[in-house]
């Protein structure tokens, strides 16, 4: 067994593993509510519950249509992207002036729902959902065993995030979404049609928690309740990077990610509350977060 | 508040409600009633969306539950630790959270309150997964008999009256209206030379505390702490009793917690189990997109409208 320094390497790095797969999930899913958030300036307490649809849509995908793992990676986004411009368009539209704690309320509406939903039609008991034949099997490093599932959740989360992050702040395409937050009476002079931008910007938000959940259903057992324990997760981890902050959202999600399985190999009995409490000492110090602007 | 000729006749019918209702059932809406209330305090007189209330309501009950099964204290003060676990809480968590506003304090103190579920999970005097267990009621003043569910009953409408009382009577005093002026216009409150952060501090502790109390008397009747009472689910739940019933109205979260226990009680007993939370999140959409005032904040509007 190899060991340095009296730690167990296969176990650490097996820990730092589990951290950054989690992690690579934190950054999805607070990468969509820092977009959503950033532009609409509403809290889509719907995001975890959007991350569970896309594993049950992959899954029953495979089920009834015998669509598999990689087509269900471009189609269950788009299905559940579309879904997301639905919700915009008809829920969350009509009361965009009122007061954005109203949004919030309504998201978590239309969560309950969703999870009820998904409880009653096949319990709560979890599902399988079997790793796609290309990446099975997986090679052994000279500390630890990296299964090649594993190894491609961190590689395409990062293109993801990293895809999004560089879209946003570096193209053109992202000024106008930048743009249209600061000032979207400008933006309309302009001729752009900010109402349509703020519908598919939700929409591309929601994309990538359904994303999320297609790339979860092959290690997570796929369970209605899969997105309610995350959700909260992320939000700490949302907070801590600064709200609505792009990057900091991937970084946050990331680090933190590492953080708790750090904590798992160290210290198991706190890796479920560190984050919070991370939350807590980030408050302290720096109330916008690490990566916001002080409001 | 004055004592109307309206109020008599509510306190009238509270007091022969356990001869025509099940007890049991009543003090749970009251127990409820209380905690929404005290959510109600924040929400709809400072308008501060706490979405992680319910770790007062788990605190009290889990502080009340450990001592009244390990120690042999009476009822009331096992409530009152609990009352005051929650409040000292309630007193931390405030000041960390309080200085964010609208969605940000709503995302911190559900984050602060996850927190705190943990640890009930995982310290080794709340049971965990299974909670406390065959808590007793004792007996009040070292008198009363409280397994007798109608005394049982008479003690928690009394707690109850006070928790309502105390929350009208902060909500009316000069306190009370710096609160308003708060959620109303901050700017303002905070030109006039009101130091906004140590009212919204102080509204939270009382707040905590409130739903400290109403957490312990819940175990003290349910004889039962579990993690339930401190889940997220809760705290969206409360938020739910408030919004239906009519947020910033006195009665609002009386009205709320009433229907939602209602209507928890009638589907949970049969085939309809599975949809509590459909029928829950259904209700929130409804009232956020339709009525928004609440059952009585909609009566007010009509009353309003027609008799004056």
């Amino acid at each position: 067994m190899a060991t340095f320094m009296g730690i167990n390497l296969f176990g650490l790095f097996g820990q730092l593993l589990v951290g950054l797969i989690n992690g690579s999930f934190y950054a999805l899913l607070s990468l969509g509510l820092a977009i959503i958030f950033g532009l609409l300036k509403i809290i889509n307490f719907a995001q975890g519950a959007i991350y569970m649809l896309g594993a049950f849509a992959a899954y029953l995908a495979l089920q009834y249509f015998g669509i598999g793992y990689w087509a269900a990676l471009i189609v269950v986004p788009l299905v559940v992207g579309l879904l997301g411009v639905l919700m915009e368009r008809f829920l969350i539209r009509p009361i965009a002036n009122e007061d954005h704690l109203y949004s919030l309320l309504l998201t978590f509406g239309v969560a309950l729902v969703l999870q009820g939903m998904f409880t009653h039609m096949f319990g709560s008991s979890g599902l399988s959902y079997a790793i796609p034949d290309a990446l099975k099997g997986g090679n052994k490093l000279p500390f630890m065993y990296l299964p090649n599932y594993r190894a491609w959740i961190i590689v395409a989360s990062l293109i993801v995030c990293v895809g999004t992050w560089w879209m946003i702040e570096k193209t053109k395409l992202g000024a106008y979404l930048r743009a249209g937050t600061e000032n979207p009476a400008l933006m309309q002079a302009f001729g752009i049609n900010v109402p349509l931008m703020v519908t598919l910007t939700f929409g591309f938000g929601v994309a990538l928690a359904g994303f999320a959940g297609v790339m979860a259903a092959p290690v997570y057992s796929v369970s209605p309740d899969m997105g309610s324990n995350i959700l909260i997760v992320v939000f700490a981890i949302v907070v801590i990077g600064g709200m609505g902050s792009i990057g900091g959202a991937i970084i946050t999600g990331l680090g933190m990610g590492i953080v708790e399985g750090l904590t798992k190999y160290f210290y198991p009995e706190a890796s479920n509350t560190v984050i919070f409490l991370v939350m807590v000492i980030v408050l302290l110090i720096k109330p916008a977060g690490l990566f916001g602007k002080e409001a | 508040m004055k004592i109307s000729k309206f109020n008599i006749v509510l306190l009238g019918l509270a007091l022969v409600a356990p001869f025509v209702f099940y007890p049991v059932l009543l003090m749970k809406v009251l127990c409820f009633a209380l905690f929404a209330c005290a959510f109600n305090l924040l929400l709809g007189f400072v308008g501060l969306l706490s979405f992680g209330h319910a770790v007062f309501l788990g605190t009290g009950g889990y502080v009340t539950g450990y001592l009244m099964m390990n120690t042999g204290l009476t009822p009331e003060l096992g409530i009152l630790a609990g009352t005051v676990a929650s409040g000292l809480l309630g007193a931390i968590y405030g000041k960390l959270s309080v200085k964010r506003e609208g969605i940000y304090f709503a995302m911190v103190t559900l984050a602060l309150a996850q927190l705190m579920f943990f640890v009930f999970l995982q310290a080794p005097f709340t049971g965990g997964e299974d909670g406390l267990q065959g808590i007793p009621r004792g007996y009040l003043l070292g008198l009363i008999d409280l397994s007798d569910n109608l005394n049982m009953y008479y003690f928690v409408l009394a707690i109850f009256l006070f928790g309502f009382w105390l929350i009208n009577r902060t909500v009316h005093s000069p306190f009370g209206q710096i609160l308003k002026a708060i959620r109303d216009n901050e700017p303002r409150a905070t030109s006039l030379g009101y130091n906004v952060n140590d009212y919204k501090w102080a509204a939270f502790v009382i707040s905590a505390a409130l739903a400290g109390l109403a957490g312990s008397t819940k175990t003290l009747v349910f004889q039962l702490a579990s993690l339930t009472d401190v889940h997220w689910h809760m705290s969206g739940e409360v938020v739910l009793m408030t919004l239906l019933g009519g947020m910033g109205t006195i009665f609002g979260p009386v009205v709320g917690a009433a229907v939602v226990v209602g209507i928890q009680n009638f589907l949970s007993g049969g085939e309809l189990g599975n949809y509590v939370h459909i029928i829950m999140g259904l209700i929130f959409i409804v009232c956020v997109l339709a009525f928004r005032s609440g059952i009585v904040g909609e009566i007010q509007k009509v009353v309003k409208r027609n008799f004056s």
